[in-house]
């Protein structure tokens, strides 16, 4: 499913050129459920952001479902990542100005989809994270838990092919991260999404069928 | 415990683009500020400049002015007999009789005509206005056809060159000379000799006598004097001061309420803009505010810092303005006086009343803009502030 | 659409901060409205100049005289078919310092001057007794209103140019055709004022200020202006004849410098607003840094992003543009008030209305610019990085 063969990242600041990731080579197969761990600084986000098409390796080619995203252009990635990708932030990201029902509408609006089809789309989600009786809540009339769960609401409207996470449960107190673990295994098992979730959290990584380290960017 | 000044000015340059734009907004209303204020100046130094107390001038009666006044011969004779009129040493009284006409010429860089004031002087006319002075070539000789230019008609008309001859009144006038009226109504005059310019346009009368009082306190006796001979019962004694004063009044009472009215303004924009940026400051940092107050700074020192910070741009503001304002003074108005229908010109006069009024005007409005923002950062509780981190 | 949903709703998040900007933008396009107004309003004789008329006047300045004995040879230039004049009266109402009491006083031709003027219209039988009536005058409605002029009441004024105490009693009052028509002149005999001043001062009658020509073609207008100013080239008292538009705009010259700076501070009020609307939209696009990148990984584009931040920056001019140009009307009226001769015609033109919504939509695009720039530039990873 995630084919990365090969790539590396290094940030340019100023006039230093700092490496991120040297030569990774990872395989994620379709339904897998993947833990990336390490320090700070070791790569991990990058390879996730790479992986999520918001960031361009320097080298290197990744191939996710078939689409080697390394040789799209801006515009096409950003079309790209509308179907294939949910992506869920530590601190949750939601629009403070909209509701949760507006916030998981969203990614729907690049769609061709009738207002009654998003709808639909919307209220499944929600439902399905359990927060149906708040879509008419704003971010700040929810908990970070409630919050985190809305995001998730928002990575899965679209039914992409992969899940990306980074550090879901960061900014939670063990209780949420432990509800949110639990959606993140049942979209896993019960929906068969692919997931690749960044974390510190080894309770988290628990939940995935595999884990990866990382440390200077080199897998460990 | 203070809040060091350090933290105050970082913080301005932390956050440098909405610094500048708040800056260049002051920096424009303090400019406009300062600009209005210079005119006013600029005005007042034409207007009072011009006469001087120790002189009077003679019209007729409700003749506002030199244009439509007619002095007879006789009666400016008998006029420089009186005590009041003070003496030259070579025993001459200390008057001149005049001629004031106006002509058209074309203005430099358009094709607009202007009406510029033409005096005929008598040869006391030198000494009773000490305030002008030969700039360049020399003084015309009496008796002849030859006149000065004023330095305000020479720079803004075509054709005023030294030694050229201009047509008027049918007669042709050489140009010999331009005088330095040092910013008085005299800038924008052309003076020559008043016998000739009388029988160039025809006039046998004068339009005004203008002499130099024995002492200022005279006037009251001259003009008593002048209201009790029937001889001269058409005649009118104004102090020279109060009639160039009248002269303008119209002109710099439109000015300088058109100035108010823009100024008024442009300060409620000064005072908003300032307001924006402060409130900003205040929502962006506060977790700053939070930690300052959680390490043991007081609400006061607080407000203080905001304030200080809010003057702090408003003076650098300010500065920026006037300093855009001074090169205002390098430039000459000269427009028609509606007073007159000739034309007057006038500078932008940098005092130092101007820099203190505007510094204070624009501190003024950092002050007014930036109180209520600092009141609000100094309310925050310490835990919310944290917590909105 | 989606966009301006957002758009408004990100308005109102600082409702402080937006109601602070939308009120210095009002201001500000309050300013410029204004100042232009009383620039067009110096220029609205010049508007109102009729295509046939021309004035005859001294060369040097239309202060000096012309003779009266110049109207036979004038009249019989073939192209003019009608021929009337008037004097300056000038001279002081009342007390002087009041810009009320200022409003034109001219000795006009009684018979000829109101056909030239068509625009002066007034009930034929108050034209009569005014003709018939050698000291009565007629006044506009304008005047009459502030002044509280009634038919039968005496004006007195106190001559300057022309001394004396003089009386004149008002037989009509004249109402202007459109709006853009003088209303505040008081109009009186040539005749007793030529007469009087036989009496008071002999050598000054059979003078006129002006003398007003209709012209059968316009087009023949040069060629008119020329055979008159000939004819008196070598004369005592020259003529130059020009079209009224002409007359009218050699006024507004004179005052060109005044005009000229009021313009320049029209233009500083401009840079104003950008800067006070600029300083707003940075912050507020320096806020959503992280937002926007959010949006740009839901897969959202550039051009959205721009559509926001433009969104808001016009959403935000265009109220404060609206609002200032509301208020420029009544400020206008205030200060026409203020000085109602001073400006006989005060209106806000439909050119100033439009400047001023052009100024507003300019603002809001130049000061969207910046933040736009930048966050097209910035990349996801940055954006979600940034601390607002």
């Amino acid at each position: 499913m995630i084919e990365v063969h090969n790539i590396s990242k290094s940030y340019r600041r100023d006039s230093l050129e700092i490496p991120v990731l040297s030569n990774i080579t990872i395989d994620v197969p379709e339904g897998e459920f993947l833990a990336l761990m390490g320090p700070s600084g070791s790569g991990k986000t990058t390879l996730l952001n790479l992986i999520a098409g918001i960031d361009r390796p320097d080298s290197g080619s990744i191939v996710v479902n078939g689409t080697d995203i390394a040789t799209l252009n801006e515009s096409m990635l950003a079309t790209w990542r509308s179907h294939n990708v949910g992506f869920i932030f530590q601190f949750y990201n939601l629009l403070p100005v909209l509701t949760a029902f507006e916030n998981v509408e969203l990614p729907l609006l690049l769609t061709s989809l009738s207002k009654k089809e998003r709808r639909e789309h919307v209220e499944s989600s929600l439902h399905l994270v359990g927060l149906g009786d708040r879509m008419k809540h704003y971010p700040k009339q929810l908990s970070g838990g409630q919050e985190q769960r809305v995001a998730i609401a928002r990575a899965i409207v679209t039914d992409p092919t992969v899940l990306v996470a980074d550090e879901p449960t960061g900014d939670l107190d063990r209780v949420s991260a432990g509800e949110v673990m639990t959606l993140l295994d049942r979209l896993n098992k019960e929906f068969k999404k692919t997931i690749v979730m960044v974390t510190h959290d080894p309770r988290a990584a628990e939940k995935a069928h595999k884990v990866m380290h990382l440390d200077k960017g080199e897998l460990t | 415990m203070k809040i060091p000044f350090t933290y105050i000015w970082r913080s301005l340059w932390a956050r440098r683009l909405t610094t500048a734009l708040t800056l260049g907004g002051i920096a424009l209303v303090a400019f406009v500020f300062a600009a209005v204020l210079m005119l006013s100046h600029g005005v007042e130094e034409t207007l009072i400049a011009t006469g001087s107390n120790d002189n009077a001038i003679v019209l007729r009666k409700s003749a506002n002015s030199e244009l439509v006044s007619q002095i007879d011969r006789d009666g400016a004779n008998i006029l420089k007999t009186f005590p009041e009129v003070a003496t030259l040493p070579n025993g001459k009284p200390f008057a001149s009789t005049e001629v004031y006409v106006i002509i058209n010429l074309s203005k430099k860089g358009s094709n607009d005509m202007g009406n510029v004031s033409v005096r005929g002087i008598s040869p006391e006319a030198l000494q009773l206005r000490p305030q002008v002075t030969l700039l360049e070539g020399r003084w015309f000789t009496f008796g002849t056809q030859e006149i000065l230019i004023g330095k305000n008609i020479a720079q803004q008309f075509q054709k005023c060159e030294l030694g050229r001859e201009i047509r008027f009144g049918d007669a042709s006038w050489k140009i010999v000379g331009y005088f330095d009226g040092h910013g008085t109504a005299f800038d924008s005059e052309i003076w020559g000799d008043v016998e000739q310019m009388g029988a160039a346009f025809g006039r046998p009368v004068f339009s005004s006598a203008t002499f130099r009082l024995t002492s200022p306190e005279a006037f009251e006796a001259a003009k008593l004097r002048i209201q009790q001979d029937p001889r001269l019962a058409s005649m009118e004694l104004k102090r020279e001061r109060d009639y160039y004063e009248e002269q303008s009044k119209l002109m710099s009472g439109f000015i300088r309420i058109l100035g108010l009215v823009v100024t008024v303004i442009f300060s409620i924009g000064a005072m908003i803009g300032a307001m924006i940026t402060m409130y900003a400051a205040v929502a962006n940092r506060t977790v700053e505010i939070g930690t300052m107050r959680a390490l043991g700074f007081k609400r006061r020192s607080v407000l203080g810092a905001f304030l200080i910070e809010s003057i702090l741009l408003s003076l650098v503001g300010g500065a920026i303005g006037i300093a855009l304002a001074s090169l205002m003074s390098f430039i000459r108005i000269s427009t028609t006086n509606f007073g007159t229908f000739s034309e007057l010109a006038f500078g932008f006069t940098l005092a130092p009343s101007v820099i203190i009024s505007t510094l204070l005007f624009a501190v003024l409005m950092g002050i007014a803009g930036g109180f209520l923002p600092a009141v609000r950062a100094s309310r925050l509780s310490i835990l919310n502030a944290l917590r909105s981190a | 659409m989606f966009i301006l949903k957002l758009v408004l709703k990100n308005t109102l998040r600082h409702k402080l901060r937006t109601i602070l900007t939308i009120l210095g933008i009002s201001i500000a396009v309050m300013s410029f409205g204004f100042l232009r107004t009383i620039v067009t309003a110096w220029s609205a004789g010049v508007e109102s100049s009729a295509a046939n008329r021309m004035i005859v006047r001294h060369s040097v300045s239309f202060i000096f005289p012309l003779p009266y004995a110049y109207r036979e040879r004038i009249s019989r230039i073939p192209g003019v078919t009608m021929v009337s004049y008037a004097n300056w009266f000038g001279g002081v109402y009342k007390d002087p310092a009041d810009f009320k009491n200022f409003f034109p006083r001219v000795a006009v031709d009684a018979e000829t001057y109101f056909e030239m003027y068509p625009e002066f219209t007034l009930p034929p039988d108050q034209l009569a007794t005014f003709k018939q009536e050698r000291s009565s005058c007629i006044v506009g409605e304008k005047i009459a209103r502030e002044l509280g002029f009634k038919i039968g009441d005496a004006i007195p004024i106190e001559g300057d140019i022309y001394p004396g105490r003089w009386d004149f009693v008002v037989r009509g009052i004249y109402k202007g055709k459109d709006a853009s028509t003088d209303e505040t002149q008081m109009l009186f005999h040539w005749n007793y004022l030529n007469e009087r001043i036989k009496e008071l001062q002999p050598g000054r009658e059979g003078n006129v200020g002006w003398y007003i020509l209709r012209v059968q073609n316009p087009r023949e207008m040069p060629a008119i202006a020329r055979t008159v100013d000939q004819e008196y080239l070598n004369s005592r008292a020259g003529t130059k004849t020009e079209t009224e538009k002409e007359f009218q705009q050699s006024f507004v010259s004179m005052s060109s410098a005044i005009i000229r700076s009021l313009e320049v501070v029209s233009f500083i009020i401009i840079g104003i607003i950008m800067l006070v609307l600029a300083n707003t939209i940075v912050m507020a696009a320096r806020e959503r840094t992280t937002e926007y990148a959010v949006l740009k990984t839901i897969g959202f584009s550039s051009w959205h992003i721009a559509g926001l931040i433009s969104g808001e920056s016009l959403l935000i001019a265009g109220i404060g543009g609206a609002l200032g140009l509301g208020l420029t009307f009544p400020v206008a009226a205030g200060f026409a008030n203020m000085f109602p001769t001073f400006f006989p015609v005060f209106n806000v033109a439909t050119l100033t209305i439009f400047l001023a919504a052009l100024v507003a939509a300019f603002a809001g695009v130049v000061a969207a610019l910046f933040p736009t720039i930048r966050a097209l530039r910035m990349t996801i990873a940055d954006g979600l990085r940034a601390i607002g």
